[in-house]
């Protein structure tokens, strides 16, 4: 029988790595086998499975954070090929060789891939991404949302925290106290709900306070890069509008 | 910065649009006159602003102290920023480096010319009728020439582009639509300041402002 040869295919990658938070950055290439339809966390899985550098020395394996592997969590961003993205989406065919993978580094590297998104989490916190409705005793329905204001709250409620606009945005760094893009737009979805809308001056306040929203270069990186296609600069324009009003019937006392 | 930050930053865009973008408008307009009518028509034009009622205090509270403001708390702006243009280049994030290049260029060039200028005019080096001859003699050094219109490009889209901003920061433009015709509004403004300022730089290099510094020399001599 004639034995046919198949040159096996392979995929290329430079990542980034970190021993330590406080540790020195240092590149590390692998080659692994290519199989079809891989995505990035597939790929850093086989790289865990072999934990082998290309030039033929193990290393130890290489670390990331992954959850709903769907696109929803946020857990899986990195910098891909020089864009921030989740890495569950980021198609091995679809990207190009060699496929360079660092940290978000806007964000404290914990290890390798692995960020803490704290700040985040915390800029939720100081908002109150919330709507408050806990009491002694049942505070009955709340008033309906309008159906064409649900229709665009929607889509600031996909907002999964996951920091890629944060990592874009050029504001956002050690020197600065932008508090974000992301929770901008969650003061503004929490803003749209009738029962929401109740502590609205909470909420504009703090982002009219030092680390608020003040720090909005209009770069408008975030649109372009946030991953659930929300509006995130017609957010910021909005909540402009907003605090600008709060702030003239702050002073006029209205 | 002490204090809150918000109020700085709204501050520093406020003084941009009244009375900086209104004063830079007023400054092309008073030069263009130099393109219309010559040296006397910019002579008269000089005349007319500093014959103004009370015109020092318009200066330094109309011009001097909203200009220091803004400039010293947008150079502090300006090293809060990042530029990542090399990662992300798209059209905005261009126009925010280059806010904040212009930024500081505009810093130094307003500095320089207000030392050529106006500093001269106060120290009594020259006289208001000789701003034109002071021009003449800026315009025609291929040195100063071409710093002279690097400034005045990076001044006016400054500017330009700050109107954008100014109107997306106090929220009047919210919708991408609103954001993007504005955004070509204030590139048709841009354009036409430039070619004003640049028209007036071009004016003051001919004769008839040396002929005015002659004749003002050939007097100075005789008195």
């Amino acid at each position: 029988m004639a034995e046919t040869t198949v040159a096996k295919k392979s995929i290329k990658f430079v990542i980034t790595r970190q021993d330590k938070p406080d540790s020195q950055p240092y590149k590390e290439t692998f080659e692994i086998p290519y199989r079809p339809n891989m995505n990035v966390i597939s790929a850093l899985m086989e790289i865990q499975r072999n934990p082998v550098k290309d030039d033929g020395n193990k290393t130890s394996p290489v670390c990331w954070d992954s959850n709903c592997l769907e696109e929803v969590c946020g857990a899986c961003s990195m910098v891909i090929n020089g864009k921030p993205r989740q890495a569950c989406t980021a198609l091995i065919d679809k990207l190009e060789q060699p496929i360079r993978l660092e940290p978000m580094r806007t964000f404290p590297v914990v290890r390798d891939l692995v960020i803490n998104r704290d700040r985040m989490f915390n800029a939720l916190k100081r908002v109150k991404a919330w709507i408050p409705i806990d009491g002694t005793y049942d505070l009955g329905p709340g008033p309906r949302m309008k159906e064409t204001k649900r229709q665009w709250a929607y889509e600031l409620s996909k907002c999964m925290t996951c920091g890629v606009c944060l990592e874009s945005c050029p504001n956002v760094n050690e020197r600065n106290t932008f508090i974000g893009p992301a929770a901008i737009s969650q003061v503004r979805l929490f803003n749209a709900h009738p029962t929401g809308e109740m502590n609205m001056e909470e909420r504009l306040e703090t982002l009219m306070s030092d680390g608020g929203i003040e720090g909005c270069g209009n770069s408008q990186n975030c649109v372009r890069a946030c991953p659930k296609g929300i509006p995130l600069t017609t957010s910021i324009a909005a909540i402009n509008k907003d605090t600008t009003k709060h702030m003239f019937k702050q002073w006029l006392g209205m | 910065m002490k204090g809150n930050s918000y109020l700085s930053r709204k501050l520093h865009s406020l003084l941009g649009v009244i009375p900086l973008s209104l004063f830079i408008i007023t400054h092309a307009l008073t030069n263009f006159s130099a393109v219309e009518g010559g040296s006397e028509r910019f002579k008269a034009a000089v005349g007319f602003i500093n014959g103004l009622p009370l015109v020092n205090v318009l200066e330094l509270f109309g011009i001097f102290i909203p200009l220091i403001f803004h400039g010293v708390y947008g150079l502090y702006i300006a090293y809060q920023s990042n530029l990542n243009t090399g990662q992300f280049s798209y059209g905005r994030n261009w126009a925010f480096a280059l806010q904040r290049i212009s930024g500081v260029i505009t810093f130094i060039f307003v500095f320089w010319h207000v030392y050529q200028t106006r500093f001269q005019v106060a120290i009594g080096g020259i006289t208001h009728d000789q701003l034109g001859m002071t021009m003449h003699n800026i315009a025609t050094n291929p040195l100063f020439f071409t710093l002279y219109v690097i400034g005045v490009l990076a001044s006016t889209f400054h500017f330009a582009n700050g109107m954008w901003a100014f109107l997306v920061s106090w929220g009047i433009t919210v919708s991408p639509r609103a954001q993007r015709v504005s955004s070509y509004i204030w590139m048709v403004v841009f354009v036409l300041v430039s070619a004003m300022f640049l028209m007036s730089l071009s004016a003051f290099r001919g004769d008839e402002f040396k002929e005015a510094a002659a004749a003002l020399d050939a007097i100075r001599t005789i008195v």
